[in-house]
């Protein structure tokens, strides 16, 4: 690990003045920033310890739509157990509990979860190539063990995918995200946060330099009798989905009013699925109609060799997580 | 023939670990823990190619950095004494030897450590070691056990080389009921918790210290002996604790030697502990191993006639060979069996046994395809067995010692309630997802060999007993505590004093191949009872049960009354064959749209004697039944060919099974002692606690879904493929 200097400012002021260069880097929990500097993926010259700013904290606010609003530092752990979370989006509690294991999540932070990047194994050793890591030096996943890779929005420069469990859930509902740097404020609609590979995906997501995450706000919905998270991973926890679905239905009597639907493990962002979303809207919740918003949802699906079964996993999980929000079975 | 006389001690509860506190409450030292005076790091900087040529070795970089005290290199370490004399003499030439780090300029596999610094401080070393630039001359390198299969051939030395042959074996063809399969176990690390760690002292010039982890003090201490051409007495290895190994510390490995030798460099002492991603490549693993199994019966279920061939790799340099295939030359009563087992040398480092060893893969490919020939013959698997059940052995002709296997697989169907069991797969749910009900057997050696045992009773009333054997988190402690005080009923178990680990003390073996318990339980047993002998002459005849020892030794004026004694198997073993056997059963629920496979119950029963050390035994049979749910369902040392390199090398992308994935195991012991192996009538089961397991896995899966995988491990894509 390569020297870097350490700070850990008390106001978010000096947070955002120590942030302007590249060089510097916000740490949160660490449970993935750390590892990345251990194994020389990235290099810092400064660590920004934020957990002294007052970034924590669930509140629900009433005005003519009414939302909750999370802090950027609030902790995966805490955000899963919350009553007010629990009670309106179980989905997003679902998708907590479903992601890496019970230490970890009560180490990372809603900002951190957002900004987790890729578990790729080739962006992971610096001694393979990675056009993620190293700008133009390759994908060694386009044609090596691709088995976790992704099968939308994909580019010939990186076939990755976000590793994150609760954005899956966060794209789903529609949260927004509020960012702050020195030039002031701006929400970012959650499905617009990560991005694409396309020709450079050395970026994860739409942050700029200088911002910093400082809450997510999700705005009410009726999805919370129907909601439904399914991960299928190979082992029962403490690993990173093959293909997860998170599914919220506005059901009344029997017809689907509205739906929500989101895929994670299949692109490099949470993949919303708003073809078969407005399929499904109007029409009753069965098994036929299920399956056919996943045919529609699989349009565009490319896969790479090893990650082939997602091509047959992913409408499979899509209609069991849809039957499962449904109550139907 | 004649038994002994000896009774059956009650199946009891048994006592509790007797380092349970130390380890729960971290009182228990490891040997990373240990901190000596002046201790310096040791950290690898390894190659990023898989074979050829270090042109150049620039680490003037890494000298210069902050805290560095030595970087050594193939151009600039000092010379082991014991490397000049060329290969190591306890070998057969051709098997060639284990690779000897900084000897010379050549890369022979990817994570070949290619320099090593020494620093102050672990973080230093990691940060120097980074700073080390190195240019190659590449060789075209091979990694892929399957694309060089065919260069595979016969071993050349060790035990399990040559073809076998009884019969004529081509029988199978001809048979009313065939089975022609191919099975596949991928790279499997043992990846323990406990990293390698090496920490070395010169107290002399000609005397070193060593905190180890090693599964043998003794035959750590003699390859440290050899290397540097010391006198064994001046090494001294100490490994007080181990935690878990599964065979990875069962040999000395290049990177331990390289840490004695940095420690005499820097005069300094020098720990090494490895990096998980250096485990992978550094300490063996259970190699890839291609398997057919070709079997045929007649209509009524009784074998005519099985081939098995099997083919594994191994590195460029070394041959490794294990018993993949020895299991079916016994396993069932089968007039006409072949075995043929070759090894393809790879630009890998050396596998090495790994929990269950070349019998685990083995018992997945033969156990699968009794299975398959079950379900073509439209008959249970268990009747199967017993069909074809071999009551002396197929192989040599001999009487069994002891065999209950009959008896095991009735316990463990009863329990797992197999009644339930349907025939045709895929006809079983619960809660919409598919059940499947399979059993699987395992089979390994049960021998005894030799050991000293030094017991003394000290005029403080503690029965202290000693031998160098380590505990590598199996219980040895505890069961050889339970031995000696079923012998000295008198004693308090809280005043039975059992010390190992350390090389200074009366010679046992390493620890692996289900061997200790017998080995070493039966020296401490005659140890035991020649020291109670010794006891009832001091004090003439007519000696009560219980004795107050403290009181005639302080009358006799003696401080401590002693035995040191050595005692392996009898002869008479020479006319029987003896194994340990366990039977598996499982209930896995899966997934039908999603392919995930969910363990829900698993019995495992063990006929291994009689059960010392109750307790113990069932965490043997429980880890065993875990590894192979790991191996069965997740375990996969993946790598990439074009770059020789692995991809999963960490605990986050390597796969073991985690609490949730393990569900209510159940060890039921058939506790039939079998007196002809050792006094107590104990038969080793550590490794069959995990062979054969994870053939009943994937029977249960076939028995759940109609599909049959026969490449391991068993993951949801496979089964939507
Ligand atoms: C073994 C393992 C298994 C895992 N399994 C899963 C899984 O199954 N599912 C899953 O979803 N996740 C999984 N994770 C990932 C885990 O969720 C993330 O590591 C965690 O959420 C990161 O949060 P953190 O607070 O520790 O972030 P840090 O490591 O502190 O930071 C991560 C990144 O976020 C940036 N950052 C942090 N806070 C802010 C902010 N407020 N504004 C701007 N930038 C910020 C940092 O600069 C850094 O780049 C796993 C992790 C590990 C190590
Ligand atoms: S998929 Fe993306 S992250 Fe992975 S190797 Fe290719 S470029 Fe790098």
């Amino acid at each position: 690990m390569k020297q870097f200097q350490y700070i850990r400012p008390a106001t978010q002021q000096s947070v955002l003045d120590a942030i302007t260069k590249p060089g510097a880097r916000i740490l949160a929990g660490g449970s993935n920033l750390i590892d990345l500097m251990k194994r020389g993926v990235t290099s810092p010259d400064k660590l920004v310890d934020i957990q002294k700013l007052p970034l924590k904290g669930i509140s629900k606010s009433t005005g003519n739509v009414s939302s909750i609003s999370i802090g950027a530092l609030e902790l995966n752990s805490a955000v899963a157990e919350n009553k007010l979370i629990k009670e309106e989006f179980p989905l997003l509690s679902m998708a907590l509990n479903a992601g890496a294991s019970p230490q970890l999540r009560n180490m990372a932070t809603v900002g951190g979860n957002m900004m987790q990047r890729t578990r790729c194994t080739y962006f992971y050793d610096t001694a393979m190539p990675c056009n993620k890591r190293e700008p133009n030096s390759g994908c060694g996943a386009m044609e090596g063990i691709n088995r976790m890779h992704a099968i939308f929005g994909t580019s010939e420069k990186c076939i990755a995918v976000h590793p994150s469990d609760m954005c899956v859930a966060l794209a789903a509902l529609d949260a927004s995200v509020e960012v702050k740097s020195k030039k002031g404020t701006r929400y970012i609609p959650f499905t617009e946060f990560h991005r694409l590979p396309g020709e450079t995906p050395q970026l994860d997501n739409t942050l700029t330099t200088g911002e910093l995450i400082t809450r997510v706000i999700i705005p009410h919905n009726n999805f919370a009798k129907n909601s439904y998270y399914l991960k299928v991973r190979d082992r029962a926890s403490y690993a990173f989905a093959l293909i997860s679905v998170a599914v919220g239905l506005d059901i009344q009597g029997g017809n689907i009013k509205e739906a929500r639907l989101a895929m994670g493990g299949v692109a490099h962002k949470p993949w919303r699925l708003k073809a078969a979303e407005q399929f499904l809207k109007g029409k009753p919740a069965t098994v036929a109609n299920f399956e056919q918003a996943a045919s529609l949802a699989m349009q565009g699906a490319k896969s790479f060799g090893h990650n082939d079964f997602k091509l047959k996993m992913a409408p499979a999980s899509i209609i069991e997580a849809l039957s499962n929000a449904a109550k139907l079975s | 023939m004649k038994q002994q006389a000896q009774h059956t001690p009650p199946f009891t509860e048994g006592i509790n670990r007797v380092d349970g506190i130390m380890k729960v409450t971290g009182a228990a030292k490891y040997s990373a823990e240990y901190e000596l005076p002046g201790m310096t790091y040791a950290v690898f900087a390894i190659s990023n190619i898989t074979k050829g040529i270090i042109t150049s070795i620039d680490i003037k970089a890494a000298e210069r950095a902050p805290g560095v005290l030595a970087v050594l290199t193939h151009l600039n370490a000092p010379k082991v004494p014991g490397y000049e004399s060329g290969k190591d003499p306890s070998k057969p030439p051709t098997t060639g030897g284990p690779l000897k780090f900084f000897v010379d300029n050549t890369v022979k596999y990817n994570g070949q450590p290619i320099a090593m610094v020494v620093a102050d401080s672990f973080e230093r070393a990691t940060y120097a070691a980074s700073l080390i630039k190195a240019q190659y001359k590449k060789e075209q390198h091979e990694t892929d056990t399957e694309k060089n299969k065919f260069k595979a051939a016969a071993p050349k030395g060790g035990r399990n080389g040559g073809d076998y042959k009884r019969g004529t074996p081509d029988d199978w063809k001809t048979a009313a009921v065939k089975v022609e399969q191919e099975y596949v176990v991928p790279i499997n690390v043992h990846n323990p918790m406990e990293l390698s760690v090496t920490l070395a002292h010169w107290t002399a010039d000609d005397k070193v210290t060593v905190y180890a982890k090693t599964q043998g003090v003794k035959s750590t201490q003699n390859a440290i002996a050899q290397a540097f051409k010391l006198p064994v007495e001046n090494v001294q290895v100490t490994t007080k604790f181990v935690g878990g190994a599964f065979g990875n510390a069962l040999r000395t490995w290049p990177h331990e030697i390289a840490t004695v030798q940095a420690a005499k460099l820097v005069k300094r002492p020098v720990k090494t502990v490895l990096t998980r991603e250096l485990q992978f490549n550094t300490v063996g693993y259970r190699p890839y191993t291609w398997q057919k199994v070709s079997m045929g019966a007649s209509a009524d279920g009784k074998l005519t006639g099985i081939i098995h061939e099997a083919t594994a790799q191994t590195s460029s340099f070394e041959e490794f060979t294990e018993g993949t295939v020895n299991m079916t030359r016994f396993m069932y009563a089968c007039p006409s069996v072949g075995t043929v087992y070759k090894i393809t040398p790879l630009d890998v480092n050396t596998p090495t046994w790994m929990r269950g060893p070349g019998e685990a893969t083995g018992a997945f490919a033969l156990e699968s395809a009794m299975d398959e020939l079950a379900d073509k013959l439209g008959i249970d698997p268990i009747e199967l067995r017993i069909r074809n059940h071999a009551d002396t052995d197929p192989e040599n002709g001999k009487p069994f010692s002891s065999k209950n296997l009959k008896e095991a697989y009735e316990m463990g169907a009863d329990k797992i309630g197999w009644s339930k069991r349907k025939l045709k797969p895929g006809t079983l749910t619960e809660d919409g997802w598919l059940i499947g009900y399979g059993m699987g057997t395992g089979v390994f050696g049960a021998g005894r060999g030799r050991a000293t045992v030094k017991a003394a009773l000290l005029d403080s009333g503690t029965l202290l007993i000693q031998t160098s054997v380590t505990d590598i988190g199996v219980g040895t402690g505890t069961a050889m505590t339970q031995i000696a005080s079923e012998i000295f009923t008198g004693i308090p178990v809280k005043k039975i004093k059992f010390e190992l680990g350390d090389s200074s003390l009366p010679p046992s073996p390493t620890q692996g191949g289900s061997t200790i318990t017998s080995t070493v339980g039966g020296a401490v047993h005659d140890a035991c009872t020649q020291l109670k002998e010794k006891f009832q002459q001091l004090i003439g005849n007519g000696g009560t049960d219980k004795p107050d020892y403290v009181k005639v030794l302080k009358e006799k004026n003696l401080p401590q009354l002693e035995v040191t004694v050595t005692s392996s198997g009898s002869t008479e073993m020479r006319n029987f064959s003896s194994y340990s056997y366990s039977v598996h059963f499982v209930k896995v629920k899966v997934h039908p749209k999603t392919g995930v496979v969910r363990v829900d119950n698993v019995v495992s029963v063990a006929d291994s004697g009689h059960i010392v050390s109750p307790k113990t035994a069932r965490s043997q049979i429980i880890g065993g039944a875990i590894g192979g749910i790991g191996m069965a369902l997740m375990e996969e040392g993946i790598m990439d060919h074009r770059y020789g390199r692995y991809v999963n090398n960490n605990y986050a992308d390597y796969h073991v099974p985690i609490s949730a994935d393990i569900p209510q195991i159940d060890a039921l012991f058939v506790n039939k002692p079998d007196y002809r192996v050792n006094p107590m009538g104990a038969k080793g089961m550590g490794e069959i606690a995990l062979i054969g397991m994870s053939a009943a896995v994937a029977n249960a899966v076939y028995n759940a879904t109609g599909k049959r995988i026969r490449e391991l491990p068993i993951t949801p894509d496979k089964l939507l493929a």
